[in-house]
C-alpha cells in the first residue's frame, strides 16, 4: 500500500530478517539486543494490546467517557520507546499507550482522563520523563523542540558522555504534519541543531481523511526539506522501530541534530471510540495490514529463534492480569475534589480564593437545606 | 538617590538587563531581539552582554517562539518572548491559550510555566494594518494568564522584572505610544505589587480608570478638568488579569460615578468587566451609570483616521460631562 522502495524494514511480514547493504548497520544493533530484551519488546507489545482492548471495551460498558485504541501501532511505539535512555524525554501526541508503559506510566492516569477524572495530571518526573498527553494536533511538537532546546543550552547533550548526554523524542501522526506547529517545530529544531526525534507514526488515518489527502510527498521527504536527516521506515516492525530510533537518537544525543522518522503502521481501530471506520475505508485495505500485523509477526520471529509456548502463555497471562486489574481499578474509581479546577496558578490568585471560597460556601448552603 | 529620567523603553531594556543578571535561567527570544536589539530596541545591547545563548534571535514564527518557550519551561528556564507586534500574536494565540494558559492545571502544579510574553501594543504611532493593535481582552479573558500594562517608565522597570520573578505566564502589554517619553524611575525599590491597581491623581468628582497609554490621556483629561473646576481622580489598573478592585471601590465610594477609558474596542472587553463589577459591588455608592469610552468596535481604521478612532482627553471629558449630568 504505502511502502516505498525506502522503506526500512528489519523483519519481513513472515518474520524472517530482511538481510541487505542499507539493513546490516541496524541489524548490529539487534544483534546487540539481548534474549530477555528481545522478550521485553513482545511483552510491551501484547499487554498494551490487551489494556487497549480493555480500555475500549469499558468504555462500550459506559465507565469511560472515550477511548482512544492504539491497536496496530504497538510496534512503531514499543520499539522507538524502547531506544530512548532513562535521561531523554518523551512527547507523546494522545495515542502513544505502549510508548508510556515502556516508559513506566501507570495506565490507570490514561484511564482517569479519558474517565473525565483529569486533563492528564502525571508528573513526567515519576513517568520516566514521559510528558502529558496533548490533544490539540502536533502542540506537543513545539514543546518538545523547546525542551530539546533546552538540554543544549544546558550543555545536557552532546558531551560525548552516553550515559547523560539526553535527547527528547517527539510523536505525532500523519494528520499532524499538516499542522503549522509541526512545522515551525521542524524549523526551530533545524535552525538549533536540537537533540530531538521527531518520530512521526504514519497510520493513514486523521480519523477520515487518508494520508494520500495531507501530503502529495512521502512525509518523510518533510523532514529531508527542513534539513534534517529523514528515513522511512516499516512501522509495524518492531526491530526496525527500534535499532533506526536507537540510530538517530545517538546521533541527536551525540550533537548531530535532529532527525526524522516516517514509519509506517496502521491504525486498525477506529480513531476513538465514537468514530467509525466502516464510513470511509475499504475492508480490503484493513486485510492488507492485518496481514502485517506487528505482533503476530514478532512472534513469529520469536519463535523461530526459539521461544516455545510457556513464555507466550506467561505473556498471555501477564495481559490478563492487567486487563482484570484495570477494569477493578477503574470501577473504584471516586470523583476528585472541586478544589481541584481551582488550581491554575502557581502563584496565589485572588480571583480563584474568590470562587473557590464561593463553591465551597455554595455547596455547604445545600448541605444545610438538605439536612 | 538613585532616581533617573529615562524612556520606558530605557527601563525596560534595564529591567530586563536586572533580570538576566539576577538569574541564569532568564533567557530572552523573540524576532530580531538579539543583534539588532528590537525593532523598539528594547533589547539592545542585551544579546552582545549575555550572549546568543541568552538572547535567541528566532526564526519568524509566533506559535513557534511561544511553542518552544513552553518546553524550555520544562526545562526550568524562565523564557522572555518578545511578540514584535500586537497584531502580530495570533498565530502564537493557540499556544498562548490552549496550552500555556492551561499547563499549569493540567499538569496539576507538577511543573510552573513561568513565561512572560512582551507585547509592544497600542495606537498613536501612525503605522500600518496590524501594528497598532489592543488585544488585551483576549488574553484577559483566558483563566491561566495574567495580564499587565505598566504605564510609566517606572512601573515598567519594576513590574518587567516582577513579572519574570513569577512562577504564572504573564502577558506584559508595552505601551508603544508611551515608549519615547521620559519619567523618573527609581531603582532602589519597587513601591508597588504587580497586581495592584493604584490611584495616581486625587479627586473628588469622577473616578477615571485605565491602563497602559489611556493613563496619560486620563491625567491630561484630569488636568483640563480641574481648570474648569471639576475634580477627577485617575486610577492606573496596571494589571487586567487579576484586577486589584480596592482602589477602584474605594475611589467610587467617594466620588460616585466612574468613567473607564481604553483603547480597546468596547464589546466584551476589560472596560466592560470593570463597569459590571462596580455596578455589582458598589451600587449604592453610584450617583451615575458606570461610562465607557473606547475604541469603535471596527478594526482598526488607517493611520491618518486614528485620531477619529482613538479615545482622547475630549472623548473622556465629553463622559464625564455625561456622568455629571446625572
Amino acid at each position: 500500500m504505502s511502502y516505498t522502495e525506502a522503506t526500512i524494514q528489519l523483519l519481513s511480514p513472515e518474520g524472517s530478517l530482511v538481510e541487505s547493504d542499507v539493513t546490516a548497520p541496524y541489524l548490529e544493533k539487534i544483534t546487540a539486543l539481548s534474549d530477555a530484551q528481545l522478550r521485553d519488546f513482545h511483552r510491551h507489545m501484547v499487554v498494551t494490546r490487551r489494556f487497549d482492548i480493555e480500555a475500549g471495551n469499558l468504555q462500550r460498558q459506559g465507565q469511560l467517557a472515550l477511548w482512544i485504541p492504539s491497536l496496530g501501532q504497538e510496534a512503531a511505539q514499543v520499539g522507538s520507546a524502547y531506544a530512548a535512555r532513562a535521561q531523554d524525554h518523551i512527547f507523546p501526541a494522545y495515542r502513544e499507550h505502549a510508548v508510556g508503559r515502556v516508559r513506566g506510566l501507570d495506565p490507570m492516569r490514561i484511564i482517569e482522563l479519558l474517565r473525565g477524572l483529569s486533563h492528564g495530571g502525571w508528573n513526567p518526573a515519576d513517568t520516566g520523563n514521559f510528558h502529558l498527553y496533548t490533544l490539540v494536533i502536533g502542540s506537543q511538537a513545539l514543546h518538545a523542540t523547546g525542551y530539546a532546546m533546552g538540554l543544549t543550552l544546558d550543555e545536557a547533550t552532546g558531551t560525548g558522555d552516553p550515559g547523560s548526554d539526553a535527547a527528547v523524542v517527539a510523536y505525532f501522526g500523519d494528520g499532524a504534519t499538516s499542522q503549522g506547529d509541526v512545522s515551525e517545530a521542524l524549523v526551530f529544531a533545524a535552525s538549533y541543531q536540537a537533540p530531538i526525534l521527531f518520530f512521526l507514526q504514519n497510520n493513514h488515518w486523521a480519523i477520515s481523511v487518508p494520508v494520500e489527502r495531507q501530503s502529495r510527498t512521502p512525509l518523510y521527504l518533510r523532514g529531508t526539506g527542513f534539513g534534517i536527516p529523514s528515513v522511512q521506515i516499516d512501522g509495524n516492525d518492531v526491530l526496525a522501530s527500534y535499532a533506526v530510533s536507537a540510530t538517530f537518537l545517538d546521533e541527536a544525543r551525540g550533537g548531530g541534530g535532529p532527525r526524522f522518522i516516517e514509519a509506517l503502521t496502521y491504525r486498525m481501530g477506529a480513531h476513538t471510540t465514537s468514530d467509525d471506520p466502516t464510513k470511509y475505508r475499504e475492508k480490503e485495505d484493513e486485510r492488507f495490514w492485518a496481514e502485517r500485523d506487528p505482533i503476530a509477526r514478532f512472534e513469529s520471529f520469536l519463535r523461530a529463534k526459539g521461544e516455545g509456548d510457556a513464555f507466550f502463555a506467561e505473556v498471555s497471562a501477564e495481559a490478563e492480569d492487567l486487563a482484570a486489574d484495570v477494569r477493578t481499578r477503574t470501577l473504584a474509581l471516586g470523583l476528585p475534589s472541586t478544589e481541584k479546577m481551582f488550581a491554575v496558578y502557581s502563584d496565589p490568585h485572588p480571583l480563584m480564593d474568590e470562587q473557590r471560597a464561593w463553591l465551597a460556601a455554595y455547596e455547604s448552603s445545600l448541605d444545610e437545606v438538605t439536612e | 538617590m538613585t532616581t533617573e529620567s529615562m524612556t520606558m523603553t530605557k527601563a525596560l531594556n534595564e529591567g530586563l538587563r536586572a533580570a538576566l543578571a539576577a538569574n541564569d535561567r532568564v533567557l530572552l527570544m523573540g524576532e530580531d531581539i538579539g543583534t539588532l536589539g528590537g525593532v523598539f530596541r528594547v533589547t539592545e545591547g542585551l544579546k552582545t552582554e549575555f550572549g546568543e545563548n541568552r538572547v535567541l534571535d528566532t526564526p519568524l514564527a509566533e506559535s513557534g517562539i511561544v511553542g518552544t518557550a513552553i518546553g524550555l519551561a520544562m526545562r526550568g528556564f524562565r523564557p522572555v518572548c518578545e511578540i514584535q507586534f500586537d497584531g502580530f500574536i495570533y498565530p502564537g494565540f493557540d499556544q498562548i491559550t490552549s496550552q500555556l494558559a492551561k499547563l499549569t492545571a493540567r499538569n496539576e502544579g507538577n511543573q510552573r510555566f513561568p513565561v512572560v510574553i512582551r507585547v509592544p501594543y497600542g495606537g498613536h504611532i501612525g503605522a500600518v494594518e496590524h501594528h497598532q493593535e489592543s488585544p488585551e481582552a483576549y488574553f484577559a479573558h483566558t483563566a491561566g494568564l495574567r495580564v499587565v500594562s505598566p504605564a510609566t517608565p517606572h512601573d515598567a522597570y519594576w513590574m518587567i522584572q516582577q513579572a519574570i520573578a513569577g512562577d504564572d505566564p504573564v502577558l506584559f502589554f508595552e505601551p508603544k505610544s508611551r515608549y519615547w517619553p521620559k519619567g523618573d524611575v527609581d531603582r532602589s525599590a519597587s513601591d508597588t505589587p504587580l497586581h495592584a491597581s493604584r490611584v495616581v491623581r486625587t479627586g473628588t468628582d469622577a473616578t477615571l480608570v485605565g491602563h497602559g497609554a489611556m493613563v496619560a490621556t486620563l491625567l491630561q483629561a484630569a488636568e483640563i478638568a480641574a481648570e474648569e473646576g471639576t475634580s477627577l481622580e485617575v486610577v492606573d489598573l496596571r494589571s487586567l488579569s487579576p484586577i486589584d478592585y480596592a482602589p477602584i471601590l474605594a475611589s467610587v465610594q467617594k466620588t460616585g460615578r466612574l468613567v473607564v477609558a481604553q483603547e480597546a474596542p468596547g464589546h466584551v472587553s476589560v472596560g466592560s468587566e470593570i463597569a459590571a463589577t462596580i455596578a455589582e459591588r458598589a451600587f449604592y455608592s453610584l450617583q451615575a451609570p458606570v461610562l465607557r469610552v473606547s475604541g469603535f468596535d471596527t478594526p482598526f481604521p488607517p493611520a491618518k483616521l486614528e485620531s477619529a478612532y482613538l479615545p482622547d482627553a475630549d472623548r473622556v471629558l465629553e463622559a464625564v460631562d455625561r456622568a455629571l449630568a446625572y
